[in-house]
């Protein structure tokens, strides 16, 4: 098994110079003190300017916090996480929020550019070509370690009457909102990380659409974690209302380091009547060097809440990064005739650890929900899915499809699948299917023998097994991931 | 005229295992179509595997020379680009990936390999589908995944149109004529015969004299225990569909 072989000696020579994401930008930076205390809640909430009720919010996530324990029931092994050993707030020193993009911090500016995220509003993201004149309009707000540092096409997305803005302008802004839906997804009991968000989140965006509206651009965040010893909690709130429709995407790098980084965030969606919203993510955090030195722990809590009739929320996943993950975007499908929908790919690579996977919460009649879901292992990984689907007593007609599929590279890794289903009501169907599967020798052979090199082989197979999540990406963010998942790939076989 | 392949006692086994090739010698020159027949277990897929550059065989003695280059320093894709095309007696499916961005993918790996301009997509497709049409294959046929799902018959034809496009100096074709009845055994074979030049050799390895009618052979080899027993012309494959495979067996051992 000669290219099993060479796999896996490629596999072992993977190290941190194909993280290409892995600089860090030199530039002073403002912190909270070290630790966690009811005293650094205070100067977070302070520093933005919070009214009470936000920083009593906090204080009582944080009092539940200190009572609660860490989930130990993932399939995933780290060392204890010294919670008083980290910063939980760090800002650009001087920062104040800027108003326009000359504003901002050349240094941070450039920081993005390098990243080839758009922060002026003519371009688009680096690397993908589409003529002038078709290319899609995106909205960026970019966070930097702690703050949003600047959120681009403000204007425009004002006159459809979008608002898309840090959570923390939202605060001052449009208070009444953020009050009605924070936390109303994803509660202070929810668990352990998600409390710890509440408690210390600094930042993250808001986004609200109006009734029968549909978002005239894509919405996105990038979160950029550059400061040392600093996790990044941030909490992004979306709201759709009554029949409209926005289709959002975040983006994830950090710098090469050889202490863990955490990142805790919360997400919470709420579709209303008929509204639909697409949530995209392409997380690329820095998973670690091929020992698995380093790297950022992913524990990360994103719910959409299905409110109203016939509304529908989608996440599309694609997972290249993070030493460890341990993220299950669910939807709530409280609405009737609401649906819900999860694409992933998740892909491991060195010694990096996933565990994720999904929640179907069927609580209406006649809710659907659909579950794609690939997993890729490579080198010395761990790959989990653990998804659940459920049906509530009243949930008549409830429906789910779920498909998995894992796709093993090499000999050392591991990919496992781990379903839950509970229905409760008898009118529900739900439907499993899962396969597991090497990648075959002799299709690689095949490849080759047609004129493709051994690494543009793997990426074939392996763009061809993913392509039904591919597809559901917006177009541009499609070419991104493609390529990503190439790039994370590299000299694993492909 | 300097041959175009030529196998000079060439020993290989199966890594770590049994010896299959054994001694083998065999020379084609440009425009030759050779046929090696034998009896089961022979070696035969092996050979076309050796040549190929398949992992997991070990070439214990002997070299093999291809347009003048020592193939077996070669890896498989370079081969391919080197113009060796193997036509698989079971083409593998490849779930996800369309048959025509497959094609695209091979035909401009091997042009970039060779240093030469890549086809544009527009070019690739109306070759493609000229081609396609010679061979009774529909634009239905290219968009779907490569040979997942296709019929036995339809996989060759996939196979053909893919050594039509890529234009090899050398085709092997392993058992073409498996798994086809008699209809697809003729478009399959007026394919490969459409691409019989004088700068193109074949080597032809089947079990059957029934494909060598439609694919005549200039010479004829007696493949047994890992190596050629015995040559002649295309008259050879009638006699051995008569005789048997018997005496060369008892020759070889």
């Amino acid at each position: 098994m000669a290219a099993v072989q060479d796999t896996v000696e490629q596999v072992r020579s993977i190290d941190v110079d194909q993280y290409k994401y892995g600089f860090e930008t030199n530039i002073e930076s403002e912190k909270a003190p070290k630790g966690l205390s009811e005293e650094v809640i205070r100067y977070i909430s302070a520093k933005k300017d919070e009214p009470e009720w936000m920083l009593q919010w906090r204080l009582d996530a944080y009092s539940r916090w200190l009572t609660m324990q860490e989930p130990e029931w993932a399939r995933v092994s780290y060392p204890p996480i010294d919670y008083q050993d980290l910063y939980y707030y760090s800002q650009p020193k001087k920062f104040k929020a800027p108003k326009s993009l000359d504003e901002v911090d050349p240094e941070i500016l450039k920081t993005y550019e390098k990243l080839g995220i758009p922060l002026r509003e003519q371009e688009i993201l680096a690397g993908v070509e589409i003529p002038e004149g078709e290319r899609p309009k995106i909205a960026v707000d970019a966070v930097f370690d702690s703050v949003s540092v600047a959120t681009t096409f403000k204007e425009e997305l004002k006159a459809a009457g979008v608002i898309f803005m840090p959570i923390s302008e939202a605060l001052r802004e449009h208070p009444d909102l953020v009050k009605q839906y924070l936390g109303s997804v994803v509660p202070a009991t929810d668990n352990y990380y998600a409390t710890l968000n509440q408690a210390v989140f600094s930042d993250g965006s808001f986004v609200y659409i109006p009734p029968g509206v549909r978002c005239p651009m894509e919405l996105s965040t990038y979160f950029r974690i550059n400061e040392k010893n600093t996790g990044q909690f941030e909490r992004t709130l979306i709201i759709a209302d009554k029949g409209s429709y926005v289709s959002y995407l975040e983006g994830c790098t950090a710098p090469m380091r050889d202490e863990n980084q955490l990142h805790a965030a919360v997400v919470e969606l709420v579709a209303l009547d008929d509204a639909e919203i697409k949530y995209s993510t392409v997380q690329n955090w820095y998973p670690g060097d091929a020992e698995g030195k380093g790297g950022i722990y992913n524990f990360v809590t994103k719910r959409g809440d299905c409110r109203g009739k016939n509304s529908k929320i989608s996440w599309t996943q694609v997972e290249t990064g993070s030493a460890i993950t341990w993220k299950y975007p669910s939807c709530v499908l409280r609405g009737e005739g609401s649906s819900g929908e999860f694409y992933s790919i998740a892909i491991s690579n060195g010694r990096q650890q996933v565990d994720s996977g999904t929640k179907m919460i069927h609580l209406g009649k006649n809710t659907t929900s659909r579950i794609i879901s690939k997993g890729i292992s490579a080198g010395k990984s761990n790959n989990t899915y653990r998804g659940l689907v459920s049906a509530h007593r009243k949930a008549a007609g409830a429906r789910n499809f779920t498909n998995c599929d894992s796709l093993l590279i090499g000999d050392n890794c591991g990919a496992h699948t781990v379903p839950y289903i509970e229905a409760k009501n008898p009118t529900a169907q739900f439907e499993h299917e899962a396969t597991t599967s090497k990648i075959s020798e002799d299709m690689l052979f095949y490849c080759m023998q047609r004129g493709l090199s051994q690494e543009d082989a793997v990426a074939l197979v392996v763009n061809g097994f993913v392509r039904d999540v591919l597809q559901q990406l917006p177009m541009e963010f499609a070419v991104e991931a493609q390529k990503l998942i190439s790039i994370s790939l590299e000299g694993s076989v492909g | 005229m300097a041959p175009l392949l030529e196998i000079k006692d060439l020993h290989a086994e199966i890594a770590g295992g049994r010896k299959i090739i054994n001694g083998m010698n065999l020379t084609i020159n440009p425009g030759e179509v050779h046929a090696i027949m034998g009896p089961n277990g022979a070696g035969k897929s092996t050979l076309s595997y050796v040549l190929s550059g398949k992992p997991g065989y070990e070439i214990t003695g002997g070299e093999v020379l291809f347009r003048g280059v020592n193939l077996l320093e070669l890896s498989p894709d370079e081969r391919a680009a080197q113009g060796m095309f193997l036509c698989f007696q079971y083409p593998l499916e490849i779930p996800g990936v369309s048959n025509m961005a497959f094609l695209h993918t091979a035909v401009n790996s091997q042009r970039k390999k060779r240093g030469e301009v890549e086809l544009t997509s527009p070019e690739l497709v109306r070759k493609v589908r000229e081609l396609g049409k010679t061979l009774g294959i529909d634009a239905d046929m290219l968009k779907r995944p490569v040979n997942v799902g296709f019929s036995g018959g339809e996989k060759k034809r996939n196979e053909t149109l893919q050594m039509m496009l890529l234009e090899p100096y050398l085709c092997v074709l392993d058992e073409a004529d498996s798994g086809l009845d008699i209809d697809a055994l003729k478009v399959v074979s007026n394919g490969v015969n459409a691409l019989r030049s004088p700068e193109r050799s074949m080597l032809v390895i089947t079990h059957y004299q029934r494909l060598l009618d439609y694919i005549v052979p200039d010479v004829v080899h007696v493949f047994s225990a890992g190596r050629i027993v015995h040559s002649g012309g295309k008259e050879l494959a009638l006699e051995l569909e008569a005789t048997g495979y018997a005496q060369y067996q008892n020759e070889a051992a």
